[in-house]
């Protein structure tokens, strides 16, 4: 198995943990998007929307050209190898499941509170 | 906010899972060790599957069995098995993984602090293969398909 840095491995992760990145990443895969149309299509402030491009350039994800006025995002060079790929589902299912325990929890506590 | 779950491959042969909770250990323990409690957030909604039975003796040799349905797919249902080496209340757990070979030992550590508890969910693989192994397969033990979406992008990404 091809050993990756800690740090990219955080890059890719930090990349692909928020919503709006796996979007933005899924609309590249349909085709290239500029910035303008993406932060429409996500109801997002020109600002914001370079802000998550930003993440997902470093990550090496996505990489974009300016064409006169127009900045196009395309996908990156990098796709994520295996393992990261299977790390970041493992990580999601742990979360969803962790997020869902954070109810239970909190009922708990609540019941402990009245007695 | 959610706290963050946070997963590093720490060896060759370990995983390791960290999240916090804002409640102390022993209610969040107790979310680990009673069945009725734990068959609610083990499997939740979104990952598409339903739990058919999920029997837990958490005390220390005795076991556990947990069985899982993809709804509405006409797949054979999971089973999850093993026994519990280790059980010290309100602070570790520590169970072996049975339903195939090479199955690793996971150990769960509970550390409370400021009304806290940072949950420590570390596997140990018996050997690198057998994690590759675990990772190639592309199980996760979850089965998402909203993450077996994202991961076919993923793959397709160039």
């Amino acid at each position: 198995m091809v050993q990756y840095s800690k740090a990219r491995l955080d890059a890719s992760f930090a990349a692909i943990s928020d919503t709006t990145r796996r979007g933005v990443l899924e609309q590249l895969v349909r085709g290239d998007a500029s910035i303008t149309a993406l932060a429409d299509k996500f109801h997002m402030t020109l600002t914001g929307m370079k802000k998550h491009v930003g993440v997902l350039e470093d990550a090496g994800l996505v990489t974009t050209e300016k064409v006169g006025r127009v900045r196009t995002c395309k996908l990156g060079p990098r796709r994520l190898d295996e393992e990261t790929a299977w790390l970041e589902r493992y990580r999601a299912m742990w979360a969803a499941r962790f997020d869902t325990l954070d109810d239970v929890v909190e009922e708990l506590k609540r019941k402990e509170n009245i007695r | 906010m959610k706290n963050e779950t946070k997963v590093e491959r720490k060896s060759d042969r370990e995983l390791v899972v960290t999240r916090t909770f804002d409640a102390p250990a022993r209610i969040v323990f107790d979310a680990w060790t009673k069945p009725e409690l734990l068959k609610r957030w083990w499997a939740p909604k979104t990952f598409g599957i339903e739990m058919l039975a999920c029997e837990v003796d958490a005390r220390t040799g005795g076991k556990y069995r947990m069985v899982f349905t993809f709804t509405g797919k006409d797949m054979k249902p999971m089973e999850f098995f093993g026994k519990y080496i280790e059980v010290t209340p309100c602070s570790r757990l520590v169970w072996t993984n049975e339903e195939g070979v090479d199955g690793a030992v996971t150990t769960t550590t509970f550390e409370e602090k400021d009304g806290k508890t940072l949950v420590t969910v570390s596997d140990l693989y018996p050997s690198k293969e057998a994690l590759d192994a675990q990772i190639a397969s592309g199980a996760t033990g979850g089965a998402c398909e909203t993450h077996q979406q994202l991961d076919e992008l993923l793959v397709t990404l160039k």
